[in-house]
């Protein structure tokens, strides 16, 4: 009876700890979807004072460029000396053009750069506004009757969201003139197939516009966690510290899963 | 930071941008080749149209004079009837032979134009009589083989 009773408390407990994960988990998503919407309803001053918005697109886009560049480059010549040697195998190397550029205009330039956007940007937003979260700068900017959602929230969310596509462009640029400098210059694929055969295979709407696209709704996706992480860290050190973790986790999960779908919605059938 | 130079830095992130899409639009993707002039539309039936795709290229002695725009089955005839947008600078005789070809071994199927001798020209909505299909690797293969082991029969027999 008693050995009985033990074992059930524990199945309780166990349960317990089951449901209020759950429902933490649900009341926070519930937050973050009342947070997005606030924030579209906010929106009006991060448009009418335009330099608020134009300073985050400044420090979570313009200071994102090199590393976005510079590993852009790098891709696209991984891709060329990886695509070379595949694609020699079957005597089809003047291909080379058509995977470098629909690899990445499809897939790596939106992704990755989603992804370098998180870790570079997100996590730096994040950590800006737990930390004025932190030191009561929220709160005494509600006290002077300035919403922080309208004057702090919303220009970052639209810079964030604004850079994004800007800098997949930029990535899938930039990778493709590093596998052209592999693909030519280093291994010496002909110049003209490499950009005919590209240009034949490459259809504006089909792959440059999905893959705009993509990266703009992976901007939305960035943005949002990251601003929502910042709000509603705990106030304190280690709260920023563990919201800024958070930032960067959550969103490239949701970033690979967006694009599981996007992709499964842009790329399959004729 | 001052205000003027965030401005600055973001006008030049943004035109940098602008210029990568620019960059992707023309120089990797096909928009500079599509789209441009006029067009006439044109329809052929094919037996059977392999692997080719809508947008693919039309091409007359090589060179591209059209693109497909559409291909749907055509229920009562059983066959693929393939609709083409074709260039109004290129005119070609009603008795026109559409071929599909297959550039490289392993490359795109595009439709081929060999022009006959007809002094009326295809007009728009017109539709091609002449058609040829496309080759079918497998067919090819098991007619060789067909056509191997015949061979080989009769050889048997003769000794």
């Amino acid at each position: 009876m008693d050995k009985a009773y033990k074992t059930g408390s524990k199945v309780a407990q166990f349960l317990q700890y089951l449901g209020n994960t759950v429902t933490k988990r649900i009341f926070r998503l519930g937050f973050a979807a009342r947070f997005f919407v606030a924030i579209f309803l906010q929106s009006g001053t991060a448009f009418r004072r335009l330099n608020l918005t134009l300073r985050e697109i400044y420090f979570s886009g313009v200071l994102s460029l090199i590393i976005i560049l510079v590993s852009g480059l790098f891709v696209g010549m991984v891709l060329g000396l990886q695509g070379y040697d595949t694609l020699q195998r079957y005597g089809s190397t003047e291909a080379l053009g058509i995977l470098v550029a629909l690899s990445l205009v499809r897939e790596l330039g939106p992704v990755v750069a989603a992804l370098l956007f998180a870790s570079r940007a997100g996590s730096a937003i994040t950590a800006e506004i737990g930390l004025m979260k932190a030191t009561e700068q929220l709160s005494a900017m509600e006290m002077m009757a300035v919403n922080p959602i309208a004057r702090v929230v919303a220009p970052r969310f639209w810079g964030g969201v604004v850079s994004m596509p800007i800098l997949a462009a930029l990535f899938s640029a930039m990778g493709i003139l590093g596998g052209y400098l592999v693909g030519v210059k280093l291994i010496g694929v002909d110049e003209g197939s490499f950009w005919s055969q590209m240009q034949a295979s490459v259809d504006f709407q089909k792959d440059i516009l999905n893959g705009v696209i993509k990266s703009f709704v992976f901007g939305v996706i960035v943005s949002w966690v990251a601003v929502f992480e910042g709000y509603d860290a705990d106030p304190t050190a280690e709260g920023v510290s563990r919201a800024t973790t958070r930032t960067v986790v959550t969103s490239s999960l949701a970033i690979l899963a967006a694009d599981f779908i996007l992709t499964a919605f842009m790329f399959t059938g004729a | 930071m001052t205000r003027t130079t965030i401005d600055l830095w973001v006008g030049f992130f943004v035109a940098l941008g602008l210029a990568a899409l620019l960059f992707l639009a023309l120089k990797v993707g096909n928009l500079a080749t599509s789209g441009s002039g006029e067009t006439y539309v044109i329809e052929a039936k094919f037996d059977n149209i392999g692997g080719l795709k809508v947008r693919a290229p039309v091409k007359s002695a090589g060179v591209v004079v059209g693109r497909i725009s559409e291909i749907r089955f055509d229920p009562e005839a059983y066959q693929a009837v393939v609709k083409m947008q074709l260039d109004t600078r290129y005119r070609f005789p009603r008795d026109t032979f559409a071929t599909i070809n297959t550039s490289g071994l392993l490359g795109e199927q595009y439709i081929g134009f060999e022009p006959g001798g007809d002094t009326d020209m295809l007009k728009s909505g017109d539709v091609i009589k002449k058609t040829q299909s496309a080759v079918v690797l497998e067919k090819l293969i098991s007619q060789f083989m067909f056509s191997k082991a015949a061979e080989d029969g009769t050889g048997s027999s003769k000794e």
